[in-house]
């Protein structure tokens, strides 16, 4: 006889799971208690919120779905702003709650939340087994959805008595059989034809490389398929670091934050390939400009995603990877773009990246520290951003080349650098990993530092402290006529001391020579560090 | 403009309250949802009515499509489709009254479900526009309660909603 929570680590490692994090209760005890029983190695967090992000950190370093756990009732809940942040960026996660005994359901007993019923709209797909027969068929379809046509967060609610029933043998199925479920993964060939012959035909191609290519593995093709054609790219948010940001064929971010140059590129081309972006009101806000003077051909894998923020004139149904693939084949002769790519390397050159080193004000300057950071962190590097100024200034001036640029760039949650930065650090040991945060993200977060002191990963944290919520400070200074409420971190504590509390290593930098010479020390340590920046309160993003 | 939605969903629990809360999230209003069984016990229909412009459809279907216990959704053409909707309607009605009221009913041809002395029960099936008519034809007399089940809507001729997996 096998048991639900035997099963469902049985389901985990046929999944070739190593490694889940969580955070246990008396609901999900029985699993906890069959997972000493394995190899999985299980990360404890401090809170379940951190599970998800850790679980989507992974996720997102390793391309496998994470895996996260928590109790019934308030664990359950407190993972939901994870796997909301894991929806928003189409990022394999499997949840696994525990749930309170079948018969109780629905009486709001102790610890009971409708889970499955409160995640309705932010997971790809939810379960809650009512059998323990049920239990390999639910993990191998949850496996399955999560990690196919466009990835998500799908969440399993398992009752305590599921959990602890018995039957006879565990058998874990081949395939995922789902009448309703057959992401469509090789585009249409001919909307493939007529794309490829949009863009032979077009003078001022671009690409617009979004968080899908990351998704879909498509990194290569993309970079080929622009070099082979002579192709511009711009990146949103999401594909940051797609494209090697030295190409002499990368011309930036777009968006309201992004670099000036690559809007008016955007705005500029007659032809515009977008490539699993999905076109968010901060990466283009006036999409109806830009569809006035250009051909749009969209590649996207789920197919809701095309014509929904953008009139789409030749859409693309299909994994980016493979629709690339084709489309390079038919390509045949490449457009003309000589003049074009010389007209952006032009208007690039003159937007010259702002920020300049100051000198003995107390401070060190955002965006010239990030570049001077990222020239001494390793080509495959993994930086992990939060949200707030820090973000913006990482996303615009850190340079990514052969490495990674994590960010919460669908929901914007704060708190989610440190814990995503553990579960990048899990996934890929051998990698460096950077963790930017802002002084108001990192209190949301900052119990993780326990986590992080006893997982071993050996993050390294650079915390821009502005003592005050930088963002939101500067919208009301700008919008709201200078009064500035409720943004101001007067409680901060001395963080170079916290550290010091749990035993990492720690410095505080206030200028930009001292905070390079102390991130070239926190690169070249062992083991997690803190490099506090004091960053002037009124430095801007926008 | 209002748009007819086939859907084929599997008969599970929680089904329903998926497709709710997608309409739910996008903003999308739904003007009637009638939802059964099918000749398949593990497949349900549901025939829902949308009121929107040409990419509001669009998107309610590819959202949809998106739902993984949903297995097939077709926006029906208008003109191409026949539907019903069941409409239960008690009219204040004197005795003297009866045979005009009845006379409606006749004409109409809804049935008489339940008679009281100050009024009368008839149920109708038809299309919405026939619904309507009938309760227009009946406003006279006073509506006291009208309950409509939601259309439900089936395509002309002989082909079939199809499930691919079968
Ligand atoms: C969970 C959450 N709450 C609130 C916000 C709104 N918000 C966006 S940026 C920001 C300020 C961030 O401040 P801080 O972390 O200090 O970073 P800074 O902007 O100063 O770099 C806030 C409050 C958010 N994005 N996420």
């Amino acid at each position: 006889m096998i048991t639900g929570a035997e099963i469902m680590v049985r389901c985990l490692e046929s999944e070739q799971v190593g490694l889940v994090f969580g955070y246990p209760g008396a609901a999900i005890c029985p699993f906890y208690d069959s997972l000493s029983q394995s190899k999985i190695r299980h990360i404890l967090v401090r809170q379940e919120q951190n599970a998800a992000h850790a679980a989507s950190g992974y996720a997102r370093a390793c391309g496998k779905p994470g895996v996260c756990v928590a109790t019934s009732g308030p664990g359950a809940t407190n993972l939901i702003t994870g796997i909301a942040t894991a929806y928003m960026d189409s990022i394999p996660l499997i949840a696994i709650t525990g749930q309170v005994n079948q018969w109780l359901l629905g009486r709001d007993v102790f610890q009971e939340a409708d889970i499955t019923g409160a995640c309705e709209s932010f997971t790809k797909h939810s379960y809650l087994v009512k059998d323990v027969s049920d239990l390999p068929r639910v993990f191998k379809e949850a496996f399955h959805i999560a990690s196919t046509g466009r990835p998500g967060p799908v969440l399993i609610d398992i009752p305590t008595d599921v959990q602890t029933a018995e039957i006879g043998s565990f058998d874990y199925p081949q395939k995922a059989e789902i009448a309703g479920y057959r992401p469509r993964t090789q585009g249409h060939a001919v909307q493939v034809r007529r794309a490829a012959e949009a863009v032979r035909k077009s003078k001022r191609p671009l690409i617009v490389c979004g968080g899908g290519v990351v998704s879909a593995a498509a990194r290569e093709e993309l970079i080929s398929f622009a070099q082979e054609n002579q192709i511009p790219v711009v990146s949103t948010m999401m594909g940051l670091g797609v494209m090697p940001m030295d190409s002499p064929l990368y011309f930036g971010m777009i968006g309201m934050h992004g670099h000036e140059n690559a809007n008016r590129a955007i705005h500029a081309a007659d032809c515009i390939l977008l490539c699993g972006a999905r076109v968010g009101d901060r990466a283009v806000n006036d999409p109806e400009k830009i569809t006035e003077k250009s051909m749009i051909i969209h590649i996207d894998v789920d197919p809701a995603e095309i014509g929904k923020n953008m009139d789409v004139d030749i859409p693309i149904v299909g994994d980016v990877r493979l629709v690339l693939k084709s489309l390079a084949q038919q390509m045949g002769a490449a457009p003309e773009t000589g003049e074009w790519v010389r007209r952006l390397a032009r208007d690039k050159a003159e937007f010259v990246p702002h920020g300049t080193p100051q000198n003995g004000t107390g401070f060190v300057e955002p965006r010239s520290f990030f570049r001077a950071l990222s020239a001494m962190m390793r080509e495959n590097a993994i930086l992990i951003s939060d949200v707030g100024q820090n973000q913006i200034w990482a996303a615009s001036s850190f340079n990514v080349k052969l490495g990674r640029f994590l960010t919460s760039g669908g929901l914007g949650t704060m708190g989610y650098s440190l814990p995503a930065a553990v579960g990048a650090k899990l996934a890929k040991p051998d990698r460096q990993v950077v963790c930017i945060c802002g002084d108001g993200a990192f209190q949301m977060s900052m119990c993780e530092l326990a986590t992080l002191c006893e997982s071993g990963a050996e993050v390294k944290i650079v915390l821009m402290q502005n003592s005050r919520l930088g963002m939101v400070w500067e919208l009301q200074n700008r919008y709201y006529g200078g009064r500035c409420p409720a943004t101001e971190l007067e409680g901060n504590p001395d963080f170079v001391a916290l550290a010091g509390a749990y035993g990492i290593r720690s410095a505080l930098a206030d200028s930009n020579g001292s905070a390079e010479r102390l991130a070239r020390e926190m690169l070249e340590s062992r083991g997690p560090f803190l490099l506090v920046c004091r960053v002037d309160p009124g430095a801007p993003t926008l | 403009m209002k748009h007819t939605l086939s859907v084929l969903v599997e008969n599970q629990p929680g089904v329903l309250s998926r497709v709710a809360s997608l309409f739910a999230r996008r903003g999308f209003n739904i003007d009637s949802l009638a939802v059964g069984t099918t000749q398949n016990p593990k497949i349900s229909r549901m025939t829902i009515l949308v009121d929107g412009d040409d990419h509001l459809v669009e998107q309610v279907e590819k959202q949809l499509n998106k739902l993984i216990p949903v297995i097939k959704v077709k926006v029906l053409e208008p003109g191409a489709f026949v539907s019903s909707e069941l409409t239960l309607v008690k009219v204040a009605c004197k005795p003297k009254q009866h045979a005009e009221v009845l006379n409606v009913a006749r004409l109409m041809g809804a049935d008489v479900i339940d008679v009281a002395a100050a009024s009368l029960t008839l149920r109708f099936a038809g299309d919405e526009e026939r619904s309507r008519t009938l309760l227009e034809l009946l406003t006279p007399y006073g509506l006291r309660e009208v309950v409509r089940a939601g259309s439900i809507a089936i395509e002309k001729g002989s082909g079939v909603l199809k499930n691919n997996k079968e």
